[in-house]
């Protein structure tokens, strides 16, 4: 066991669900538990303590962990002495890295001043906003309720409760988004006091409220060439204003890199805690039965939560390895590819969607527009 | 209780000639036929009630499903006549019903000496029924007009009874009334079959000569033959032989539909029955063709037989490549049983590995293509159907061509292609509709005749190729269902026709080329090239689509560079769901065809070969 050792924690719950979300997550009225979060916090965690027990029965001589990320759902809405609990435990049972990053992922509706300093209290030292856009319209397309000025005090609260790392989520490419929409969400995410951005293309999932609208022919979809055109912008303005991206939809200040993130994409050992969640253990990939109550009757009888695994084969770990590589400024090694793959791909250099200079000195990389023609490229290299 | 015995009945071989009448019933697809051929069976009690089925003749899924006849059947009906009192025997020769079949439906009655004229009384006569009805004529034989349905509240009797005697010439109070549903007018039908249907007349003592007027591939008995003993005997004892090929076959069986095969010593002069040789394939035991025995063969043969010629050509291709072999196999199975089909391996460079397939016309087509995957388990993809030209070259050369890929590129001095002439039997409110169709469709008007005061034959010569080409879809359409139609080859006529090619990046697509009428090249052109632009995904270059004649292009489109094909996120979860679709994805790419350096996905394929008709069909399936 050398990998570094991470885990993520999911809390399944939320207030209301969001009509793009496929996320695995309830609201107390789904899971007819009563209609109070805060009772749920308590016990839930408890669970999480206790799925953790395995965690660390398997393993053995780990390092200490180097990074923890609660995610959601809506991790706020538990209390912040319950996140306490579950930190102290995994504190006690691995050990801590000196630098640790233990993130939360926040809705800027649900916080006060007083829950962030409660959350910074338990040991939490960055935290990441779900702002989506700055423009209300946009807002309720994605079936968002907050105010966009509770993100702007949301951040400052955050920075004067001492949290170093501040991050906010934007979403581009919504229904009825204008590039002007997009322009001043850029505006407004680069005026709060924020150390990271991470910025994702809406994808429309099978399920969701939204893809049923857009199947009645409600809401239409934008065109996927202005999409392009925002990732342009969002890239280009990121830069002028110091945040340079280090994953395809992530930008940071110098040292603002989320190194929980980083773990994924360098294929680290992760520990996925809660229903739903997935790990990662020395090329072995499992994960838990989805829902809560099933999540729960399995521990509280002593049994896995596990629902299915799957043992990586060389072909699929180097898949995996090429799929996330490519979104990373540090691309492939040429050397790591064989030649077919890399005259099938050699077209994108001359395109300009690979950077030449890198491909003189043996990397595949992306450039700025090739960025948004990673997937295609990564089928390139592997067929 | 006018059923007999069958024990008790004249016996096959040994019946009198003057005891047998030979009929078949010429009915357009619904009117009916296979619910009144069910009640006869029942009232003459060749069926017990308990073992009756509905549409008890038609033994394809498919016929029963679509409710048409696709081969014949014979059956032998004892019947004692209420008239007379004495006992018959009725064969009742089920023919086919649609226009691809006429010569076998020519045959058919050929072997009758009567057929009863059905028609539904709320509906009136068909194109089809009426060609049918003239080919009867033809044959001289009686036509008993019959009048069906009578039981239906839109029933018009007395209306179409008029019209049934103005085409054949009889009182309106000569057709008779029957409900094949009720089984009211049947009995009564019986007796006027008995009655006004000549017997068979033939010289006992001749050398045998027998029709034959069907030809089905069994798995378990081999070739099963439908024959009419026109004069002489055939025995189990007999060798016969196929006169149009002199080849000898043993007789292992001779017998008689009734309606399960019942055995029997022989078939005597005016009798209906079937015959098995041990012959594996129905391209030996043609339809048409006279049988006559080894060792007293006759030197005459009976008159009509024909090699069916195929007018419609196709290219079939497995969806998925490695099913080829099971193509091939599946084609000559299905060509034991249908001696009309003719296939030869094509290759086709977006399609890979077929067969081009020739058909009696589009009905035939359709339904090979079913029986192909359906009874072989086949996915397959056609190519748009295609009639047979003959190119006259620059230097004089004549050229047959069933397949656009092989029309010439070089100096062509004339293009023939076959015609037809076209029946459309219709409402009087929809003339105008229907001649503006034809029009379009290239035809030039015959004539036109009202059948009654408000029903009009409209008679055209159309290009075939225009009928091929979704004419008859556009015919229902036009006349919200109510037309019929009818062809028959008339020759050929010479056209001014082009070949229009399709170009992606410049590159043609040999299953996308057409020949087509010059003034409408351009809106092919257009059509394809607009839907493959929607079809055919964004690639990593921009994708020119022309179509062109030659070296001219009439029409283009383009396919706009892609610029976006990224999923943004990718964490924990996502990480094995999004190489879960990469490998998925993977798997799509080897089903792509590569045309030069454009990736078309195999559904693009069959997306831009299926007709917006050829949807609704496959809709209207679904749902039923």
């Amino acid at each position: 066991m050398s990998r570094p050792l991470t885990f993520y924690i999911h809390i399944p719950y939320c207030l209301k669900r969001c009509g793009y979300c496929d996320f695995n997550t309830y609201t107390p009225g789904e899971l007819k538990a009563g209609s109070d979060i805060a009772e749920v916090s308590t016990g839930y965690i408890d669970l999480l303590i206790a799925e953790s027990k395995i965690a660390k029965g398997k393993l053995q001589a780990s390092k200490p962990i180097e990074t923890i990320f609660f995610g959601g759902g809506t991790p706020t809405l538990m209390e912040p002495a319950d996140l306490g609990r579950v930190l102290d435990s995994l504190k006690s049972d691995f050990g801590f890295a000196t630098n640790i990053e233990i993130t939360i992922e926040a809705n800027p509706d649900t916080v006060s001043k007083e829950k962030l300093a409660a959350l910074r209290g338990v040991g939490i030292n960055r935290i990441s906003f779900g702002m989506q856009s700055a423009a209300t319209h946009v807002l309720a397309v994605l079936d968002r309720t907050h105010n966009p000025e509770n993100v702007i005090k949301a951040t400052n609260w955050a920075r004067e409760v001492g949290f170093e790392q501040v991050s906010v989520d934007l979403i581009y490419g919504t229904p009825g988004e204008t590039i002007e929409d997009w322009r001043a969400t850029i505006k407004s995410a680069l005026a709060l006091p924020i150390t990271h951005i991470s910025a994702y293309a809406l994808i429309v999932e099978d399920g969701t409220k939204l893809a049923a609208q857009v199947k009645r022919g409600e809401i239409v979809i934008p065109d996927d060439d202005q999409t392009a055109d925002k990732y342009l912008i969002a890239d280009e303005e990121f830069s002028k204003a110091g945040f340079n991206w280090y994953e395809l939809s992530n930008w940071a200040k110098a040292g603002g890199e989320c190194r929980h993130n980083i773990a994924y994409w360098q294929g680290d050992n992760w520990w996925g805690l809660g229903p739903g969640a997935h790990s990662h253990i020395d090329g072995v990939r499992f994960w838990n039965v989805k829902h809560p109550t099933t999540y729960k009757k399995l521990l509280e009888s002593n049994d896995s939560p596990v629902l299915d695994s799957e043992t990586l084969v060389a072909e699929q770990i180097e898949s995996e390895r090429i799929m996330l590589a490519i979104r990373l400024p540090s691309g492939i090694s040429k050397a790591s590819l064989s030649g077919e793959s890399l005259a099938r791909i050699e077209s994108y250099v001359t395109a300009g969607q690979l950077s030449a200079q890198s491909w003189e000195a043996g990397v595949v990389s992306l450039t700025r527009s090739g960025r948004l023609m990673a997937d295609r490229i990564v089928r390139e290299i592997l067929l | 209780m006018p059923a007999i015995d069958l024990a008790k009945a004249p016996q096959p071989a040994s019946t009198n000639p003057a005891q047998i009448r030979n009929f078949c019933i010429i009915a357009h697809i619904d009117h009916g036929k296979s619910t009144l051929a069910d009640r006869m069976l029942g009232i003459t009690e060749v069926v017990e009630q308990r073992n009756m089925r509905a549409q008890y003749l038609d033994r394809m899924d498919i016929e029963r499903e679509r409710g048409i006849t696709i081969k014949s059947q014979a059956v032998r009906l004892p019947w004692r006549s209420g008239i007379d009192g004495q006992e018959y025997i009725l064969n009742m020769i089920d023919t086919p019903g649609h226009v691809d079949f006429t010569y076998e439906v020519s045959r058919s009655l050929a072997a009758c000496e009567g057929a009863v004229l059905l028609v539904d009384c709320a509906q009136g006569i068909e194109a089809q029924t009426l060609a049918n009805l003239y080919l009867a004529m033809e044959n001289n034989l009686t036509i008993i007009p019959v009048l069906n349905k009578i039981d239906l509240p839109a029933a018009q009797p007395e209306k179409f009874a008029e019209e049934l005697a103005k085409l054949i010439g009889c009182q309106p109070e000569d057709c008779l009334r029957v409900s094949g549903k009720t089984g009211e007018g049947v009995t009564e039908l019986l007796d006027q079959i008995v009655k006004q249907i000549p017997a068979p007349v033939g010289d006992a003592n001749a050398p045998a000569r027998a029709l034959i007027f069907d030809s089905v591939y069994d798995t378990y008995r081999g070739v099963v033959t439908y024959v009419r003993v026109v004069d002489g005997h055939l025995s189990t004892r007999d060798q016969i032989q196929m006169f149009s090929t002199g080849v000898r076959h043993e007789m292992l069986e001779v017998g008689v539909i009734s309606p399960e095969p019942v055995v029997s010593k022989g078939l005597g002069v005016g009798e209906v029955g079937y015959v098995i040789t041990g012959v594996k394939d129905v391209r030996q035991s043609r339809v048409g063709d006279t049988i006559t025995t080894y060792h007293n063969p006759t030197t005459k043969a009976l008159a009509g037989y024909k090699d069916p010629k195929p007018m419609v050509f196709s290219g079939l291709f497995p969806l998925d490549g490695a099913e080829y072999p099971m193509l091939r196999e599946a084609l000559d199975k299905l060509q034991l049983n249908d001696a009309a089909l003719v296939y030869e391996p094509e290759t086709s460079a977006a399609l890979g590995f077929g067969f081009r397939c020739g058909f009696l016309g589009l009905l035939h087509m359709e339904i090979v293509r079913e029986r192909l995957e359906r009874e072989a388990g086949l996915s397959l993809i056609s190519t748009a159907p295609s009639v047979v030209y003959r190119v006259v070259k620059g230097d004089g050369k004549e050229l047959i061509v069933t397949n656009p890929s092989e029309f010439p590129n070089d100096k062509i001095e004339a293009v023939f292609e076959p015609i037809v002439r076209a029946t459309v039997l219709a409402p009087a409110e929809f003339i105008g509709a229907i001649m503006e169709l034809c029009q379009e469709r290239r035809g030039t008007l015959l004539g036109m005749d009202y059948l009654s005061e408000d029903r009009v034959e409209i008679r055209y010569t159309l290009p075939l190729a225009e009928i091929v080409f979704d004419f008859f879809d556009q015919l229902k359409s036009k006349t919200r269902g109510y037309a019929s139609l009818d062809y028959e080859p008339i020759g050929e006529a010479e056209g001014d026709l082009v070949k229009v090619d399709i170009l992606l990046q410049s590159e043609g697509v040999d299953a996308f080329s057409a020949i087509v009428h010059k003034d409408k090249a351009y809106a092919y052109g257009v059509m394809m090239t607009t839907k493959l632009r929607e079809l055919i995904p964004r690639q990593q270059f921009e994708v020119p689509i022309q179509a062109a004649i030659g070296s001219r292009i009439i029409a283009r489109e383009s396919i706009r560079a892609i610029r976006k094909d990224v999923l943004a996120k990718c964490y924990g979860g996502d990480i094995s769901r999004k190489r879960k679709l990469l490998e998925k994805q993977k798997e799509g790419k080897k089903r792509m065809k590569m045309v030069g350096r454009v990736e078309v996905p195999q559904e693009a394929f069959i997306a831009a070969l299926t007709t917006d008709a050829d949807v609704d069909k496959a809709k209207a399936k679904a749902k039923g």
